[in-house]
Parts: C-alpha cells; sequence; structure tokens
C-alpha cells in the first residue's frame, strides 16, 4: 500500500511520480509561509504592538514556527515511512541542541551570580 | 490460574499463546524500497540524504555552541560598544530576504531537476548563487563597516561570539557557493546521473539548511541583540 497510489493522502516528502508539480507547489507554500513569518518578527521587533518583555517570546516562536515551515516544505521532513531516521535523527539533534543551549545558559548565570559581589551582579542585570 | 505466581512475562507470554486477538496488530505494511519492515535496503537516494542529514544535524550542533556562546557572553561588552549600536536590522531585513530568495530558488532547480530540464535547472542553480553571493558581500560590508569604526572580534567578548557565529555562518554560505558552483559544472559535463541528482539534493538540503540557521541568526543576534 503506497501513499503514492493516493493522491489526496500524501505528506510533502513523498514522491509522486505522476504528479511532477508537488515540488514546485511545496516551493510556493513554503515561501509564501516564510514570508508572512519573516514579516511578523520584523514587524513585531521594530512596532510596539507588543507588551516589551512578551516581543522576545513571540520573536522565538515565530521563529521556531518558520523552522518548522522550512523542515516541511523545503526540507521535506516528514512522518511518512522513509523518513523515520531522519525524523529519529532530528528528534535526538533538537536534543543535544536544547542542552547545549540551555544547559550553557543556566550554568555560566549560575557561576556569574556566585562567582560575583552581591554589587556587580546587579550592574550585571542591569546591563541589558 | 493457580496459586502459583508466574513472573509477568510468562504470564504475558501465555496470555499470547492462548489469546490470538491480544497479539498486536500487522505492523505498518512495509513499503518496497524504504527499509522498513522486510523488503531489503532502503533506495539509494534515501541513505544518501539519511548520510547527510546526519552530518547537517551535526553542522546544527556545531553552530547552537555558536548560538549558545553569543547568548552567555550578549552583555559582555567590556564598556565597549553594546548590541543595539552594532546591528543594522535594515541590513538584516535585506539579507534575510536574499537568503529566503535563494532558498528559494534553489527549491525551483530541484524541481526543473526532477524534469530532466538541463536549461532551468542552471539558470535557477545560478541564480541561487547570485543571490548568496549578494548575501555574502552584504555580509562583508558590514564587517568591514564594523571594523572602520573600531568594532573587532577582540574588542570585547560580545564581539568575539557576535563575529564567531555571523562568520561562520558566512563561512558555510560561501562554502555552499562554491559547491554551488562545482555543481554547475558537473550538470553540465555529466548530465542527470543518479549520481549527480544525489548530490544535488545533497546540496539542496545542505542551502536549506544554512536558511534555519540563518532564522536562528536573525531573530536572536539581530531582531533581540538588537532590542535589549
Amino acid at each position: 500500500m503506497n501513499n503514492a497510489d493516493k493522491p489526496d493522502d500524501h505528506a510533502p516528502g513523498d514522491q509522486l511520480e505522476e504528479e511532477k508539480g508537488h515540488w514546485l507547489r511545496s516551493a510556493n507554500i513554503g515561501l509564501g509561509l516564510s514570508i508572512i513569518l519573516t514579516a511578523a518578527s520584523f514587524g513585531l521587533a521594530r512596532s510596539h504592538l507588543l507588551y516589551a518583555p512578551a516581543v522576545p517570546v513571540a520573536l522565538i516562536a515565530l521563529a521556531i514556527a518558520q523552522m518548522g515551515v522550512h523542515l516541511a516544505f523545503f526540507l521535506h521532513i516528514t512522518t511518512g515511512p522513509d523518513n523515520t531516521n531522519n525524523v529519529l535523527a532530528l528528534a535526538f539533534g533538537v536534543m543535544v541542541v536544547f542542552l547545549l543551549v540551555l544547559g550553557s545558559i543556566w550554568i555560566m548565570s549560575h557561576l556569574s551570580s556566585t562567582m560575583m559581589p552581591q554589587g556587580a551582579v546587579m550592574q550585571a542585570q542591569m546591563q541589558p | 490460574m493457580s496459586g502459583v505466581q508466574f513472573p509477568a512475562s510468562h504470564e504475558a507470554a501465555d496470555r499470547l499463546r492462548n489469546r490470538p486477538d491480544l497479539r498486536a496488530k500487522d505492523p505498518v505494511p512495509a513499503l518496497p524500497g524504504t527499509g522498513q519492515g522486510e523488503t531489503g535496503p532502503a533506495d539509494k537516494r534515501i541513505l544518501v540524504s539519511y548520510g547527510f542529514w546526519i552530518y547537517l544535524l551535526s553542522d546544527i550542533v556545531l553552530f547552537s555552541a555558536f548560538f549558545a556562546a553569543f547568548a552567555v557572553q550578549h552583555g559582555a561588552s567590556a564598556g565597549g560598544p553594546r548590541m543595539p549600536q552594532i546591528v543594522d536590522v535594515g541590513r538584516a531585513a535585506l539579507e534575510t530576504g536574499l537568503l529566503l530568495a535563494s532558498s528559494y530558488t534553489c527549491m525551483l532547480s530541484f524541481a526543473a531537476t526532477h524534469r530532466k530540464n538541463l536549461l532551468w535547472t542552471q539558470i535557477f542553480l545560478a541564480v541561487t548563487g547570485l543571490l548568496g553571493l549578494a548575501f555574502v558581500l552584504l555580509e562583508a560590508q558590514e564587517f568591514f563597516d564594523l571594523a572602520a569604526r573600531g568594532i573587532t572580534p577582540q574588542r570585547s567578548g560580545m564581539l568575539t561570539a557576535f563575529f564567531g557565529l555571523v562568520g561562520l555562518h558566512g563561512l558555510h554560505v560561501s562554502l555552499g557557493g562554491l559547491w554551488l558552483g562545482t555543481m554547475m559544472a558537473q550538470v553540465q559535463v555529466k548530465g542527470f546521473t543518479t549520481q549527480i541528482v544525489h548530490r544535488l539534493t545533497c546540496f539542496n538540503l545542505f542551502w536549506h539548511t544554512l536558511d534555519i540557521v540563518w532564522i536562528g541568526i536573525f531573530t536572536i543576534v539581530y531582531l533581540m541583540g538588537g532590542a535589549s
């Protein structure tokens, strides 16, 4: 039972031999969504629509959404059977990335708060 | 059951033997050539992309180390210029547009490859390369502008992290451009052999991954860093 037999029911990564406009369509959808998300990111950063402390959270959410769009429509990472290994590797990679980034931030902020005299900590927190 | 307590595994095995309807349903039917189930080794196309995908993930882990360094160092300006003073959001927006457009034309070249259309494959690869070149030149201009203002990597920990992260991405785009030129020559000389199509697939994956990394850079370095 091949998904390619059912044109209505395919994921972006399936190769449909009979339908060659598929790559083009997924590129167009990917480009459209990316433009919307990018414009939203730059617009949000410049305007004062959002409560200021919420802006970084919104920017990160938009970035993750856009990475998802790129993965699905440009890199064609899907849930299809010929992508199982790719998805597992991606999940492991994402785990390593999160451990590395969040771990570094955590350890270094912890270090700086235990190493510095109290006044310097206040100054470092005021700075950004 | 008697009073004797069997180990759980033994009992489970016993239950399966006596109640065939409790057995797991036949798993998802195997697709030929995917390497799933008992259909033999996967298609070369799938294996090649999988291997290259593993490399790309290792590259992303490398970038994440640079992101972590930037996140840790972004306040460490050592009395020198701070992020909002060195970031030009307008140029970052232009660079983002160029890279996104190049990702799109790269995809179009891949679509043309699937239609075995040599001319359009070459045209879209060339456009991809030119957009990538424009991106690298803009980034070089940014670095030279900063250097002219005395803002160099050795000035502070923050600037080391900034130049390291953005420069590493720029280096990747430059090397990708070199690869792109090589691929254009190979396509021209050898045509669409299976091997060449595999290489084009890998190049496509590489170029899109650079775009994904750039999403992180423009969000964290240029938008969030420029605002703080």
